[in-house]
């Protein structure tokens, strides 16, 4: 199996995946090349929750709704979903994990599955907004195979509500043909760099989490700080910062591609899709700290294709589906399995897997950032300045 | 009495709508005003003013929504006046109207997806690309108040062509007539005839795209990018995000209490201009 893979290489391989993403070679016939079909039978082999199975024998309906961050699943997988049960995935895209609490807090979200990050699974049960999951329902979740420092949050009093998706760190992405050759390496330099040669090209998420965390790195507090003096210093910061902002949004892609914005606060994964596609523009985390995540997949209460919802979070964690996310999206999983099916160049690429002394400086968010008052008036007083 | 009973029937289904979707649902707005957030967000019942004492931190949307709210709508008249003029006194009538339904083909498409289109137009690669590249130099007009403008005027002008053009069509073409019959070159015929004749409808074309722009947010969150901040933004904010329901129904209440009283105004003002010709109302 791992013989196959060490066959082909990334950009081969990313070619055949293209090729049979746009349809021009048969699903065997990437598989086979790939490896991936070999590896999947042989998984499938040891696991029969792995087989490929018909479509669903009772239906389960034909939508499910998925509330998600951007940029965040291969498109060619709904498909795919769609075509095994019937059920077409109908995405709203959020940017921030306050906007899906409040949707769910205000009642009628009508999602089925949505994407929580690890800090928030908490509050969501302590407001028991979410259902504690029936894993027999999602065979494809082996809690052996996952790193518990990725997995672990799902987990709360004992009952487990939310099953890994993806890992990955909030840094910023910079594009270096506006640098002058020098790469900037600290949040200090992040709002420096915006407030004078990048006045009005930089980009802040349109999230008190990140946002805020990046500002109180500048002073090297902890980014997680709900401490009212050194909040204040953040806001200080921002307000300073914000006349010299091309926009304060979550969204920052296309305005990266397009030469708009030059630099962003920037999560793994987009910064991965950025670099791939634009060398020259790289990602950084910045050397004071910042945000180690790891979000999930979770059912809201209430979820109104409750069947569908099961069968997309147990189609996305298969492995061979899984892998196909990550090699779409760039952000790493914790799923040994699926690690076993991507390219080495993938596994040793430094934006998915930083250096241990720049991960060792991250932090994982505090679920008190959710709730905390303060935080959550500075960032909107911060917006509407 | 039998005549009084139907009257109230008739009105009834109006009214109750009115009472439930309106009046109650205002009637919360206000209770809530008056209360806390609740620790992860959300609403406790309390009685206090410090939501209101809060409301100077959001006076900059409240600023940006009083300046290009009303320069919005100001805009959106003069370009509409002369197009529902020519549409309405020059067109041929053969074509009348399919241009009318021109006017209105923009609403066929989601104003989202619009939006999104003049994101790309005002863009680095859109139209600065072109003024730089005729040599006019560097400019930058996405995330500006402009870009937001340019976006309220090309949403909402549908809405002010519309009773514009219906006024002027209704108008007695024979007072025209008249007037030039009497000596009144073209000019004066319009200043005195046409203008104050078609008044009522810009009259409400301007109420129209005034109260809607108060209220807009999605054109300043797309083409604003989250730093030309409308009152209807802040209030997507307070719900949406930093869940502060008690604050935003006091932002909510400030909005509505501006409003009746910029509308009071305006109908005064309206109702002046109009007073010493009997035949114009205000709507």
């Amino acid at each position: 199996m791992t013989d196959k893979i060490d066959h082909i290489s990334r950009r081969k391989f990313m070619e055949e995946l293209r090729r049979y993403q746009k349809g021009s070679v048969t699903r065997r016939h990437f598989l086979g090349v790939t490896g991936l079909g070999a590896a999947s039978a042989a998984l499938g082999a040891a696991m029969p929750g792995l087989m490929p199975r018909p479509a669903f024998a009772q239906g389960i309906g034909d939508r499910v709704i998925l509330a998600t961050w951007p940029n965040y699943h291969d498109p060619a997988n709904f498909d795919a979903f769609a075509a095994e049960t019937g059920a077409a995935v109908q995405v709203n895209v959020f940017g921030s994990n306050e906007e899906m609490l409040a949707k769910l807090q205000a009642g009628g979200s009508g999602w089925d599955v949505f994407v929580p990050t690890n800090y928030t699974i908490t509050t969501y049960v302590e407001q028991d907004l979410i259902e504690e999951l029936d894993l027999t329902l999602v065979p494809n979740y082996d809690p052996a195979s996952f790193d518990q420092r990725f997995a672990g949050p799902g987990t709360v009093d004992g009952k487990i509500y939310a099953v890994p998706k993806n890992w990955g760190t909030t840094g910023f992405a910079v594009n270096t043909n506006y640098t002058g050759g020098t790469t900037p390496t600290t949040w200090k330099e992040f709002f420096d760099l915006t407030q004078t040669t990048f006045s009005g090209r930089t980009m802040v998420h349109d999230y008190q989490l990140t946002t805020i965390g990046a500002a109180l790195k500048y002073y090297g507090y902890s980014f997680n700080s709900i401490d009212p003096a050194e909040l204040a210093k953040a806001e200080e910061l921002l307000l300073a910062t914000k006349p010299h902002l091309f926009a304060i949004s979550s969204d920052y892609q296309p305005s990266m591609r397009s030469g708009d914005a030059w630099m962003t606060i920037a999560w793994t994964g987009d910064g991965k899709q950025l670099n791939r596609d634009m060398p020259e523009i790289v990602y950084v985390l910045g050397k004071e700290g910042g945000e180690l995540w790891s979000d999930f997949y979770a059912i809201p209460k209430g979820a109104p294709h409750r069947d569908a919802a099961y069968a997309l979070i147990n189609f996305l964690l298969k492995p061979e589906v899984n892998a196909k996310e990550v090699l779409f999206h760039g952000y790493p999983v914790a799923d040994a399995r699926v690690n076993a099916l991507l390219p080495p160049e993938m596994l040793n690429d430094p934006i998915l897997y930083p250096a241990a002394e720049l991960l060792s400086a991250l932090e994982f968010g505090a679920a008190a950032t959710l709730t905390d008052a303060n935080r959550a008036e500075l960032m909107a007083r911060f917006k509407s300045a | 009495m039998q005549r009084r009973l139907s009257t109230w029937l008739l009105l009834a289904p109006a009214g109750v709508w009115f009472a439930v979707m309106l009046v109650l649902p205002l009637c919360f707005v206000l209770v809530f005003s008056f209360g806390e957030r609740e620790a992860a967000g959300g609403y406790v019942p309390a009685f206090t003013l410090e939501q209101y004492a809060n409301l100077p931190t959001r006076g900059k949307a409240f600023l940006n929504t009083l300046i290009l709210a009303p320069l919005g709508t100001l805009l959106s008249l003069l370009i509409a006046y002369p197009l529902a003029y020519f549409l309405a006194m020059r067109a041929n009538p053969k074509w009348r109207t399919m241009l009318l339904i021109l006017v209105i083909v923009p609403f066929w498409t989601s104003i989202l997806i619009r939006s999104y289109a003049w994101i790309f137009i005002l863009g680095g690669q859109g139209l600065p690309a072109l003024i730089e590249w005729l040599g006019f130099g560097e400019v930058r007009l996405i995330n500006t108040p402009f870009a937001v403008l340019t976006g309220i005027v090309y949403g909402y002008l549908p809405l002010m062509v519309l009773p514009v053009y219906v006024s002027l069509e209704r108008l007695d073409k024979r007072l025209l007539e008249a007037s030039a019959d009497l000596g009144a070159p073209p000019l004066q015929g319009f200043l005195q005839v046409t203008l104050p004749l078609s008044l009522p409808g810009v009259a409400t074309g301007c109420m129209l795209v005034f109260i809607l722009l108060m209220g807009e947010f999605l054109i300043p969150a797309m083409l604003g990018g989250g730093k030309v901040f409308f009152i209807g933004n802040a209030l997507v904010d307070l719900f949406l995000q930093s869940r502060n329901w008690a604050f935003g129904a006091a932002v909510a209440v400030t909005l509505v209490l501006i409003m009746l009283v910029t509308d009071t105004l305006y109908m005064w003002l309206m109702r002046r201009l109009g007073g010493a010709r009997e035949d114009v109302s205000l709507m």
